[in-house]
């Protein structure tokens, strides 16, 4: 008799997170794994930026972001080296400081509050994606794009000395590649994290964390939304400044 | 943070928060990383005090500094659980070690293209 409730005791299930009793990093389980998935994001974003990397690092001569990058669309044409994306690289920024102030506010179950921040939030977002769009279509119209680059003649004005035609040539398609490929795969990261917030904003505004007592879903989208943040810190390095 | 606040709040599953304060010291942190990184590229560099030779591996540095703000403040890395932290950076060494494996493959790619 007594074997047998030992038996069922430890064949009984348990039915608290992780099935272990507890949760081994006291983290619920939809998070842990919203970092794992940026985990792996990050690995996808650095071959990216490595390919950049060792292409650049292997290329005699290559465009100086300060000679392409010089427009404030609507404002000035050229004269104006990084300005734009100066101000791309504060929105981004703000946008992420109102997201932890959403978290923040939802730590004190704020629901006014945490919908103010969401909403910010997904403002600064559409900002930075109009600005990415005005930067994608200036470059555009001067030549850059996947598979082509401005006219041979044209090409000079974006590099600072040095290298033959051909290598200009070579490394402006491989820059032009590169730029679209990488801010296209970091902007549509924001696309998706925009759309994530309206609907986590959207049920908000419906009462659905209220009725479940935790806004603990506001944190899960915001681990997404500082990722997207932190990967343009690093676009911004490896394209702009270095 | 300690050890010991993690025990303190086992039970709520979530634990020290970002106060309003903190969030806007972080704030201001990266802003002004940033603004420093555009006063190098903007004024220092092009009228020759700091040669772009140099300039480069202060923006790295600079650039992993942020990165540091905001993963352990911005997405709350540094108050998690020691293990939950480990399971996130340790994976890292990866990506480090493409660094250095591509970067040195890519100087011999130099002579191939000749």
């Amino acid at each position: 008799m007594s074997t047998a409730t030992a038996v069922s005791e430890i064949d009984e299930v348990k039915s608290t997170s992780w099935s272990g009793g507890r949760s081994p990093f006291n983290v619920e389980y939809g998070k842990v794994m919203m970092w794992f998935f940026l985990l792996g994001d990050a690995f996808t974003f650095s071959s990216l930026l490595i390919s950049y990397g060792s292409l650049r690092f292997s290329a005699s001569v290559w465009p100086a972001a300060d000679k392409v990058f010089q427009s404030v669309p609507g404002l000035v044409d050229s004269g104006a080296p990084l300005v734009f994306v100066g101000i791309m690289t504060f929105i981004l920024i703000l946008s992420s400081v109102t997201m932890v102030l959403a978290v923040e506010a939802g730590h004190r179950n704020s629901k006014k509050e945490v919908i103010g921040w969401m909403i910010a939030t997904v403002i600064g977002g559409l900002m930075f994606l109009g600005c990415q769009a005005l930067e994608w279509s200036h470059l555009h119209h001067e030549g850059f794009w996947w598979g082509s680059t401005p006219a041979l003649e044209e090409l000079g004005k974006f590099f600072n000395e040095g290298g033959t035609e051909a290598a200009r040539h070579m490394t402006a398609q491989e820059f032009a590649n590169l730029f679209f490929t990488i801010t296209g795969f970091h902007g549509f990261h924001v696309f998706t994290g925009v759309l994530i917030n309206i609907i986590i904003t959207v049920n908000v505004l419906l009462g659905t964390y209220e009725k479940r007592g935790s806004y603990l879903m506001i944190e899960k989208v915001g681990l997404y939304w500082h990722f997207v943040d932190l990967v343009w810190v690093f676009v911004f390095t490896f394209f702009y400044l270095v | 943070m300690s050890t010991e606040s993690h025990e303190v709040h086992h039970e709520g599953g979530e634990h020290e928060s970002m106060s309003k304060g903190r969030i806007i010291k972080v704030a201001l942190i990266l802003s002004a990383i940033t603004a420093v990184e555009f006063i190098i590229a903007l004024l220092l560099v092009p009228h020759g005090y700091l040669d772009i030779k140099y300039a480069n591996p202060v923006y790295i540095v600079l650039t992993l500094f942020k990165a540091f703000y905001i993963v352990a403040y911005f997405m709350h890395l540094k108050f998690e659980k020691l293990g939950l932290a480990l399971s996130i950076i340790v994976p890292i060494l990866f990506i480090i070690g493409l660094i250095l494996v591509l970067t040195n493959e890519s100087h011999h790619w130099i002579d191939l293209r000749r």
